[in-house]
């Protein structure tokens, strides 16, 4: 699963150099030219490769196990990050997580889904499928941030909300709803970057916000390929069809005037460089949360309202 | 949206379907099996007279169901961006919408109207399961924000009736933006101090129930009907176990917590007059006439005027 199909011929070049490496321990200066060579050969390759991916590969790519995740976000972004567990309730939720923290000076709230990054962890996270107390607890976390005065940070990648008898029990739906709710009152600034997977109804609870990025090789969408070719076509295997038809890349929906921009992944995406992907990231929620905050407080929230008002009335 | 599609289609097609299916006088009750004639499930509003369920009603016949006197106008909705995504499956979306026009003589899923409900204006914007699965798109939207502001509008109460498996995929994620628009939506009418009701009816699910459906001020439902989140079929693979009897019912939303009342439809008129009664006729010094116009009271305080003086307050006010 950690491996792309499509990046078979990079990863089998990949493998040679580490191979030539692990060799040049004979001091052969003709090995260092070889490997020179053969990276360049590499970065060419995943140009072309990345240059012309279908909407099916960009899929692969947004769920790829090494993308980097919430947590790696919040460790290159946020000084003195304090996680707040629980929504008061019920529970905690560990697929929806949250906290304080500093983002270059400015207090914040941070949520986001968590996928993990192991088969311990993503137990642990539940694949980053919330339920109820997740988006309870986003809420909660929401409201704090209205009462300190500090912006919002969301952090989109999750497959959806969990699809579970607790979950629905406790009110999936009314969480959701109220989450949504919530950041469209908020008084102070709310970014969004969609960092992997934007899955529809658990994705866009903690996305209505004022700035909506997407990491260029990330997806959203209202319904995951699969689900979308098994009811509209009767059967997974025209995912490949779905995915296209649905419109669910950044460019995609950059066009659609859905989300506010596109955020660059380095060379061969974002699970090939993790810290540089972060940084770029980390540059365009500076950007925004700069205009954000000094804009007044009524104007902000007619301003966020009315953006999604204007959604697909004109296109 | 011109006369002829609202009106002379639905009626040559009711007569055509008349023909084809010719001496259909009785109905079989899909939760009992019992049967039912024609006319008399008709004057039991489409609710088996054996064993209480619930069976579908036209849209028509909803809002006169909920009107005072059957009575209420109908409110034209703007045109929105026709097959946004340019989505085909095995089927042109176009076509489908196409069929669905011709099938119910409306343009999308959705009607707004208003009228009066127990003597208070009200705007009712209901959705029509007929049309795609009443799914929600950007037209169903555009037109819950047309009900929205019409409400504020009109100083009336806003009722939506949804009937919907959910968002519409073929338009993507316009759908799914759906879930916010149509919460400031039903947000401007709860701002402006008016009531919001949501009267569910089977089925609520998906990006719908997730959405304007659980934010109202009070939520009513019909018996049995469908409510949640996420499919049951999807639920049952996640967790390779039965589900619970009676799960995603309205009676089990209430036993959650997440609706104030299971209603039967021969009810409904009542319990929504009395409700929105309570709800903007707040002080009454002195007794209505039975006919339920309100006779000039010195000591009244008319909600609408109080109302118009804070309107603006309680938007800027109102806190997260
Ligand atoms: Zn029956």
């Amino acid at each position: 699963m950690s491996q792309l199909e499509f990046e078979k011929p990079v990863l089998e070049l990949e493998g040679k150099i580490r191979e030539l490496k692990n060799v040049s321990s004979d001091d052969n200066l003709n090995i260092a030219d070889e490997i020179s060579k053969m990276q360049k050969k590499v970065d060419k390759l995943l140009k072309q490769t990345y240059a012309k991916l279908n909407p099916a590969q960009i899929v692969q790519v947004a769920r790829h196990q090494d993308r980097p995740h919430f947590l790696d976000y919040v460790e290159e972004l946020i000084e003195d990050y304090t996680e707040l567990a629980g929504d008061r309730y019920f529970g905690d939720d560990q697929a929806l997580l949250g906290g304080i923290g500093r983002f270059k000076g400015q207090s914040c709230i941070v949520i986001g889904h968590e996928k993990g990054s192991n088969t311990e962890s993503r137990i642990k996270h539940n694949f980053g499928m919330a339920r109820p107390e997740g988006y309870r607890k986003a809420q909660r976390l929401m409201a704090m941030a209205e009462q300190f005065n500090i912006p919002v940070l969301s952090f989109v990648d999750t497959a959806g909300a969990y699809p579970g008898v607790g979950a629905e029990e406790r009110g999936q739906a009314e969480a959701i709803a109220k989450s949504i709710e919530t950041c469209l009152r908020l008084h102070v600034p709310i970014i969004s970057t969609i960092i992997g997977e934007g899955g529809s109804g658990g994705a866009i609870a903690i996305a209505a916000a004022d700035n909506i990025y997407m990491l260029e090789h990330s997806i959203y969408s209202v319904i995951s390929p699969e689900g979308c070719a098994s009811i509209l076509w009767r059967s997974a295997e025209y995912s490949k069809d779905a995915a296209t038809a649905l419109k669910l890349t950044a460019k995609n929906l950059k066009e659609l005037k859905l989300i506010d921009g596109i955020i660059k992944e380095p060379l061969g995406g974002a699970h090939r460089n993790k810290r540089k992907t972060i940084e770029n990231v980390g540059d365009a929620i500076e950007k925004s949360i700069h205009n954000l905050m000094s804009m007044d407080k009524d104007k902000l929230i007619k301003t966020r309202k009315n953006k999604f008002l204007a959604m697909g009335r004109k296109i | 949206m011109n006369w002829l599609t609202e009106f002379i289609r639905p009626r040559i097609r009711s007569i055509v379907e008349q023909k084809e299916v010719p001496d259909n006088l009785w109905k079989k009750c899909p939760e009992c099996d019992g049967m039912l004639f024609h006319r008399d499930l008709d004057e039991n509003m489409n609710v088996c007279y054996h064993c209480d369920y619930h069976m579908k009603i036209s849209v028509k016949e909803r809002l006169e169901l909920i009107f005072d006197d059957s009575n209420y106008k109908e409110i034209a909705l703007p045109e929105v961006a026709f097959d946004p995504l340019k989505f085909k499956d095995k089927r042109k979306y176009s076509d489908r919408i196409k069929d669905s026009r011709n099938k119910t003589g409306r343009n999308d899923g959705i009607v707004v109207a208003l009228g009066s409900v127990g003597g208070q204006n009200t705007v009712i914007a209901a959705f029509d399961f007929a049309f795609m699965g009443g799914s929600m798109g950007v037209a169903v939207g555009e037109g819950i924000v047309t009900a929205a502001e019409t409400a504020v509008k009109n100083d009336a109460a806003l009722i939506v009736v949804p009937a919907s498996g959910g968002a519409r995929m073929q338009e993507g994620m316009l759908s799914l933006m759906q879930m916010p628009r149509t919460i400031i939506a039903v947000d401007m009418v709860k701002d402006a101090g008016l009531p919001y009701i949501v009267l569910l009816t089977n089925p609520t699910t998906g990006g719908v129930s997730a959405s304007f459906a659980m934010v109202g001020d009070i939520h009513i439902a019909e018996p049995g009907t469908m409510i949640g989140f996420a499919g049951k079929r999807v639920i049952e693979e996640t967790i390779r176990e039965k589900l619970p009897e009676g799960f995603q019912t309205a009676e089990y939303l209430k036993d959650h917590g997440m609706v104030d009342m299971v209603v039967h439809r021969k009810d409904l008129h009542d319990t929504i007059s009395r409700i929105l009664n309570l709800l903007m006729d707040t002080n009454r010094c002195c007794k209505k006439s039975k006919n339920g116009s309100k006779k000039g009271c010195s000591g009244k305080v008319s909600r609408s005027k109080v109302k118009s003086k804070n309107s603006n307050k309680a938007i800027i006010g109102k806190a997260a």
